[in-house]
C-alpha cells in the first residue's frame, strides 16, 4: 500500500509530501504519524509541503487534526513550504489554518521547534522542581 | 459563448479526484492562467469533485475551455445522481456540512470562482457549474 515516509530526527519526525494525495492516504498518513509519535517519544512534527500546488479543505482538515492530536500527545507541529498562491486560495476558501504554526522554510521550522522543546523544558515548573532539588 | 474543446472525467473513486485536479490544472495551464488563479480553479475542482464522490455517490466532471470576444476561460460542470440538496441556501451558507467535512466546499468553490451556478433537485441529483475567467 501507498504512504508517505515519515524520517525520525532525534526527537522530531519530519515528513515531506512530495504526492498529489488522494483522500485515503491522506487519512494513512494522519494515523502513521499519531502512531509514530507515541512509538518514537516525538517531541515535535514538522510537514513540508513545499511540493504540493493545492492545499484543499481536506488536506488543511488533516493538518489541523494532526496539529491537534500531536499537541495532545505533548508534540508540537510545525508545517512549513506554503506557497503564496496556495495561502491566498486557503484563506479565500475559507480555512485559516487556526491552530497550526507554520515556518516558510524547513530551516526555520526546525528552529521554531527546538525553541518550543527548549521552552517547555525549562518552563516555571520545571525550573522550580530543579531548584528545590538543590 | 463558443465552446472551444471539451473533456468528461468520472468521478467515482477516490483517485479520480486526483485525476480532475491534475486536467484542471492541465487546462488551466494550457489556457494561460497565472499561478493563483490556476490554483485557486484547482481548489474548487478538488472540494466540487470531492463534494460529488461523497454526497452524490459519483458522477461527472466536464471541463470545457471557453473563448468570448479576447477573453478565456475555463468551465468546470460537477454533476452526480445523488440524493440532491433539499435547502439550497443552507447548503451554501459557511460551515454547513452534511458529511464529517468542515462545510467549505460550495460556498468556498464559489469564491473561488467567477461565475457559479447549482442546481438540485431532490432525488435527481445535483449540477454545480463554475466558470472562471483569465
Amino acid at each position: 500500500m501507498e504512504r508517505i515516509p515519515i524520517l525520525k530526527m532525534g526527537e522530531f519526525l519530519l515528513v515531506s509530501i512530495q504526492v498529489d494525495m488522494h483522500d485515503r492516504l491522506a487519512m494513512t498518513l494522519q494515523e502513521d504519524l499519531t502512531e509514530r509519535i507515541v512509538s518514537a517519544h516525538a517531541r515535535g512534527v514538522l510537514i513540508d509541503i513545499s511540493s504540493l500546488d493545492v492545499v484543499d479543505s481536506f488536506i488543511g482538515r488533516m493538518l489541523g487534526h494532526i496539529a491537534a492530536m500531536s499537541r495532545i500527545l505533548d508534540a508540537e507541529t510545525v508545517v512549513v513550504g506554503m506557497r503564496p498562491a496556495v495561502a491566498i486560495t486557503l484563506v479565500e476558501l475559507g480555512l485559516s489554518l487556526p491552530g497550526i504554526r507554520t515556518s516558510l522554510n524547513v530551516e526555520k521550522g526546525m528552529d521554531l521547534l527546538r525553541r518550543a522543546r527548549n521552552e517547555n523544558s525549562s518552563g516555571p515548573g520545571e525550573a522550580s522542581r530543579a531548584r528545590t532539588q538543590d | 459563448m463558443p465552446v472551444l474543446r471539451t473533456e468528461t472525467l468520472p468521478v467515482r473513486v477516490d483517485a479520480d479526484v486526483v485525476m480532475v485536479r491534475q486536467r484542471v490544472r492541465a487546462w488551466a495551464v494550457e489556457q494561460g492562467f497565472g499561478l493563483v488563479d490556476q490554483t485557486k480553479i484547482i481548489t474548487a475542482a478538488s472540494e466540487l469533485a470531492r463534494n460529488v464522490l461523497v454526497h452524490g455517490g459519483g458522477g461527472t466532471a466536464l471541463l470545457e475551455s471557453l473563448s468570448e470576444g479576447t477573453r478565456k476561460g475555463l468551465r468546470l460542470t460537477f454533476e452526480d445522481r445523488g440524493p440532491g440538496i433539499p435547502d439550497l441556501n443552507l447548503a451554501m451558507k459557511d460551515g454547513f456540512t452534511t458529511g464529517s467535512g468542515l462545510g467549505l466546499g460550495l460556498s468556498g468553490s464559489k469564491r473561488l470562482s467567477n461565475e457559479f451556478d447549482l442546481q438540485s433537485t431532490v432525488g435527481e441529483g445535483t449540477r454545480v457549474m463554475i466558470t472562471r475567467w483569465k
